[in-house]
């Protein structure tokens, strides 16, 4: 089985982000292989150790996203592919899609692994639209994965419970942050991270031109999330207790 | 991190940073949480053994050929650095393992003994232990009693008595040093493997530890343990091989202090940031700049010179004087450090919620084993003088 995993470079989400423009700036902080990404490349390596395969990591970014491409080649993912080229700057979700489903399709797949949504832009939206954009069947929020020959079940994880989900292959699937515990790289799978085979390739090399990566959707404003003001104090005079439940009866806690 | 003062990420290479990185996160999200629990109790956090040989921990520095993960001397110290930053007692397992097990195995076996034993080391299979200080010869090794005799087929029947040992009771083989034959000079004294289920072993725990709580010291005992020839390490000869594997255990303590210092002065920063007296941050005053200051600039130095050991090391160009200074400065420093930072820390510092004087405590061990911090201001003595005045 060969699995294709969709990763990404983020700032570090342990330290201080800055916004520019309206857009997060990525020059100089930090930058780790999103957390997300990790139960990916975990899943599709616990895929290929049962059906046998490769785990191929493709990330559209600036050149210094080979380190996130190099974190899952340490984790024990066999080749990679990034996706870099200038005309892709502020590309969107839709743009990003096109981008991904087209460096997906230059090998066999039989399965593509993203995570729910990324840390820093968090749309949420990307694996769906690469899905459709490759014409296969998508599956998403997966808790728990098992596959066969030729289709996979997941259970779906929902705001009530989860799901079964069942699907041919190929597909394509996302995975949230409970579906597994993500290995450490090992020493030795570091040091072995560089000499794995990683493309680089342009908009050009993919068959894509400029108009591909063009926005189709823009930002026009950035508001951090309003502080939570100070809570209501109760003064214990006796009552205290009653106030509290009262209060909690009206939010419908209790 | 606030520890990198002088950016000495810079000067690693990108494998450098990863293994450092994974290793710290490691000892973030395994240890830490357990190992004051660990302290209090008495106990070393063995079920982290098979994921620190997983990882690549023991004998990190070693051959791939043998199973082990062949890093370099910097990237071996940062790994040292980080499982200090957790405890001294977790460090301590992966020095003797690696430095003070695998390493003479490499050293001075022979390719059967290396190939049978350094992967299941590597791999945490085998636990091993090293039985060089006896309870009368600390500081002198080349007085050890311990002896080796040879039988006429060429086995060998050992007799003696090893103390303060690392890993004692919980080691599948002993790397145990003897003299002998007749010779009472430290020229006899040569390395045996000893496994220690051979009849006459024993191993008793040290009881009553206030310092490196989080790990197992032993006592060891040989009465007429009887070994084939081949438990000899044919390579070994004299004091010398015992004293070049304490080099590389050494070594790997230079960097060990720096991860102690860290967790001490990130704890004491962080603290000082939050704790209020007198209507501000206690960071304010002046006494606690000072501290802050000081301790700063001890870890910046001990970061630097353990860095170019390591590469001296990694050129071949390093000598055994040279391991003995940042040995000395390091732990003498991280010992001021965690002092330091567990009296900013108020009362809250005796509390093992807080690391400081656990490392505190550990330190005072670190300080005073492989080479007391005396040992090595007269191995520096002469060095620079030309004169012996240890006897």
């Amino acid at each position: 089985m060969n699995v294709v995993v969709l990763v990404k470079q983020i700032p570090d989400p342990a330290n201080p982000y800055e916004l520019v423009d309206g857009r997060l700036k990525r020059g100089v902080a930090q930058k780790v292989m999103d957390p997300g990404d990790e139960y990916g490349v975990e899943a599709a390596l616990r895929l290929v150790d049962q059906f046998g395969g490769e785990v191929n990591v493709i990330s559209m970014g600036p050149a210094a996203a080979m380190e996130a491409i190099r974190r899952a080649l340490s984790m024990g993912a066999h080749k990679g592919v990034l996706v870099t080229d200038d005309a892709l700057g502020g590309a969107d979700a839709l743009a990003t899609a096109r981008v991904l489903a087209a460096a997906i399709k230059r090998s066999e797949f039989d399965l593509v692994i993203a995570g729910v949504e990324s840390t820093d832009g968090s749309t949420g939206v990307v694996p769906q639209m690469v899905a459709e954009l490759l014409g296969v069947p998508q599956s998403t929020f997966a808790k728990e994965i098992e596959a066969k020959d030729s289709s996979l079940t997941i259970k779906r994880q929902t705001a009530a419970g989860y799901d079964m989900v069942e699907c041919p292959l190929p597909a394509v699937i996302t995975v949230t942050a409970g579906v597994n515990e993500p290995r450490y790289p090992t020493f030795k799978g570091i040091m072995q991270a560089k000499s794995k085979p990683v493309d680089t390739v342009s908009l050009g090399d993919l068959g894509l031109g400029g108009d591909d990566a063009k926005p189709t959707q823009s930002v026009d404003a950035v508001n951090p999330a309003p502080e939570r003001g100070a809570g209501e104090k109760f003064e214990d005079d006796g009552t205290g207790a009653a106030k509290v439940a009262d209060l909690l009866k009206q939010l419908k806690v209790i | 991190m606030a520890t990198d003062f002088y950016n000495v990420d810079s000067a690693l290479s990108e494998e450098e940073r990863a293994i450092r990185d994974t290793i710290r996160a490691f000892v973030d999200e395994k240890v830490l949480p357990v190992i004051g629990d660990c302290y209090i109790e008495g106990r070393f956090p063995k079920e982290l053994v098979p994921q620190m040989a997983e990882l690549g921990v023991f004998g990190a520095n070693l051959p791939e050929e043998y199973g082990c993960a062949g890093l370099n001397n910097v990237a071996y110290g940062l790994i040292m650095q980080e499982l200090e930053r957790g405890d001294s007692g977790v460090r301590s397992f992966a020095s003797v393992q690696g430095a003070l097990v695998m390493y003479p195995i490499f050293a001075f076996g022979t390719e059967e003994q290396k190939r049978h034993y350094l992967p299941k080391m590597a791999s945490g299979e085998i636990i091993g232990c090293f039985g060089l200080t006896e309870p009368d010869y600390g500081s002198n090794p080349s007085g050890m009693i311990t002896r080796a005799r040879e039988q006429k087929d060429g086995s060998w029947v050992i007799n003696g008595a090893k103390m303060w040992i690392t890993n004692g009771s919980t080691a599948r083989v002993a790397i145990v040093w003897a003299k002998t034959g007749e010779d009472k000079s430290d020229k006899s004294i040569r390395g045996f493997i000893v496994p220690t289920d051979t009849p006459g072993f024993t191993a008793k725990d040290q009881k009553g530890k206030l310092s490196l709580r989080a790990s197992d010291t032993s006592e060891l005992v040989l009465q007429d343990v009887k070994l084939p020839p081949t438990a000899l390490l044919p390579k070994s000869d004299g004091i010398k091989s015992p004293l070049m594997c304490l080099t590389q255990a050494r070594y790997g303590i230079a960097w060990g202090a720096i991860g102690a210092a860290m967790a001490c002065y990130e704890e004491a920063l962080a603290y000082a940031g939050n704790r209020v007296m007198f209507g501000r941050p206690i960071a304010g005053f002046q006494l606690q700049q000072q501290r802050l200051a000081e301790m700063l600039t001890e870890l910046v130095k001990a970061q630097l010179l353990a860095l170019h050991l390591g590469r001296l090391k990694d050129d071949g160009t390093f000598n055994p004087q040279q391991v003995s200074l940042a040995k000395r400065n390091n732990v003498s420093a991280a010992t001021d450090i965690a002092r330091e930072a567990r009296r900013l820390l108020g009362a809250n510092g005796i509390l093992a919620e807080y690391s400081s004087m656990r490392h505190m405590a550990n330190l005072e061990s670190v300080y005073t084993y492989e080479g007391t911090h005396d040992i090595h201001t007269l191995i520096l003595g002469q060095a620079v003088t030309g004169i012996n005045a240890f006897e």
